[in-house]
């Protein structure tokens, strides 16, 4: 277990992604209107990389020809076959229980913050005046 | 249908393929990527008239897909230009990046099968063919060809065939199943003829248009329904091959159908041997139980693969029709594309698992 500063808050704009690598293991990094997430990068499904994915609304119906777009941007959509994961909790829409991908605790912090105490800078050099995307592992 | 009693062992072609996908499709960076191979009569034609098939909005399919150019997200080329349309990262995206072997290209940009104008549709399948060569045969010797024809002017097409059959880098016919006529007419014979003639297996994937709506109950409203009427189609155009007698004139001839998925063949042969055997004085020349046809000269790719639940159900599709029957495709840059590593959900032994990746294609393909 660790905390990691996995990027700059600025190198990843709204809607965007960018792939981390984080103790080994590939993690897609994504911000949501300003609010980060982490999910394992691979798709469970055929080994796609989730961080090429769109970030998608969740369609909802309840009867024929009434339609609505609810959580836009809070699901990841497989570049390959289109399976959504939430970009919450790692779950697939349409099969939470067995398809779902590990997600990840994730905070921003100030570079003042990190250059201290528990965290780990594999990658960065650190500013004091930046402010970091933290990925707990 | 019996169940396979004898596994394909792995061929010897086999043993020198690991990977060999039936299904790769190539596309051009723009239309003008085909000028060099059309006399200006017909670069005019295509300038003032363009291509006319059978439906309407004659340069886009039946039902709009749910991405751009059909493709997976990750394979637009970082150069520029749709996927599909640039080797360099074709090559490092999908042949080094999967070890692929031997890749079969299925260009479907054209359909000079479909064309309304006959002149048009020879003067397309031409450069069409001209151009797999320049653009991807050439450089790349990983790479196959398959040989467009127009299905719908046999002549036409056997002319173009005869032309192609010595470049053993063509390595197949490709023709569309949504035809007006299912293949098995016998005005499509002298196709299957010059197929025979040459050792040239026909590759039937899955499109076309035929000018008939997509499903034998009309048009469908959604693409999710559109996707797997593929399923009726190839099931209508083998049942015209077993039952017009095909297999018969030519018991050498081979059929692969390509993307119309497989789960289905096993109920299929045991729906048409029920019938054959109340019916079979209506078609007396076919001979043999149609499952036996299916176990004999017919083929089937893998993608989209079959993903049952539970998945080890998989394992008694593959008993039912044969391992031998099943050749690996990716349909790469396509959305819905198979990753070798992953496509496969269930343990396949090693002998089933070198037939359905390398050898069985290699067999088909006569590469050994």
């Amino acid at each position: 277990m660790g905390r990691h500063v996995v990027a700059r808050v600025d190198e990843v704009d709204i809607g965007k992604s960018k792939l981390v690598k984080v103790a080994g293991r590939d993690i897609a990094l994504f911000n949501v209107k300003g609010e980060f997430f982490a999910i394992a990068n691979r798709c469970p499904h055929e080994g796609a990389d989730l961080c090429k994915g769109q970030l998608v609304g969740l369609a909802e119906s309840d009867e024929p020809g009434q339609y609505r777009m609810t959580r836009h941007g809070e699901l990841v959509r497989c570049p390959w076959h289109g399976w959504e994961f939430d970009i919450r909790t790692g779950k697939s829409w349409c099969d939470p229980a067995r398809t779902r991908v590990k997600s990840f605790d994730v905070s921003v912090a100030n570079g003042g913050t990190v250059v201290e105490g528990p965290y780990q800078a594999e990658i960065f050099q650190v500013s004091i005046d930046e402010d970091y995307v933290v990925v707990e592992i | 249908m019996t169940e396979s009693t004898v596994l394909s062992p792995a061929s010897e072609a086999g043993t020198r393929f690991n990977l060999i996908d039936c299904d790769i499709h190539p596309t051009m960076k723009s239309p003008a990527e085909l000028h060099p191979f059309l006399s200006k009569r017909w670069r005019d034609h295509a300038a003032t008239y363009g291509g006319h098939i059978r439906q309407g909005l004659a340069e886009t399919l039946s039902h709009p897909r749910m991405v751009p150019e059909v493709s997976r997200v990750d394979s637009w080329p970082p150069n520029g230009g749709p996927p599909g349309s640039d080797l360099p990262f074709m090559r490092e995206q999908h042949l080094d990046g999967l070890g692929i072997d031997i890749g079969v290209l299925v260009p479907l940009r054209g359909n000079a099968s479909g064309q309304r104008h006959p002149d048009y549709a020879i003067a397309l399948a031409t450069a069409l063919n001209d151009w797999q060569v320049d653009k991807f045969l050439e450089p790349e010797p990983r790479l196959r060809g398959s040989i467009i024809a127009t299905q719908e002017d046999p002549e036409s097409a056997v002319v173009e065939i005869d032309r192609r059959a010595e470049d053993r880098r063509f390595v197949q016919i490709l023709l569309p199943p949504r035809s007006i006529e299912p293949l098995g007419k016998r005005r499509y014979r002298p196709i299957l003829e010059a197929a025979v003639r040459h050792r040239l297996p026909i590759a039937m994937h899955v499109g076309g248009v035929g000018g008939h709506p997509a499903t034998g109950a009309g048009w469908p409203s959604y693409y999710i329904e559109e996707h797997h009427s593929q399923v009726q189609t190839m099931q209508a155009v083998i049942a015209s091959l077993i039952f017009e007698g095909v297999f018969e004139d030519f018991p050498d001839l081979k059929v692969s159908f390509v993307e119309g998925g497989f789960s289905w063949v096993p109920a299929f042969g045991w729906r048409m041997d029920k019938a054959w055997k109340t019916m079979r004085d209506e078609v007396p020349h076919v001979r043999r139980p149609p499952s036996e046809y299916l176990r004999t000269n017919i083929w089937f790719t893998t993608q989209p693969m079959e993903e049952p639940n539970p998945a080890r159900n998989l394992i008694d599709t593959l008993k039912w029709m044969g391992t031998d029957r099943l050749m690996f495709s990716t349909d790469y840059p396509h959305w819905d594309f198979d990753d070798p590593r992953y496509a496969f959900k269930v343990p396949l032994t090693p002998e089933e698992k070198a037939g359905i990746f390398a050898g069985n294609a290699a067999n088909f393909y006569g590469l050994s």
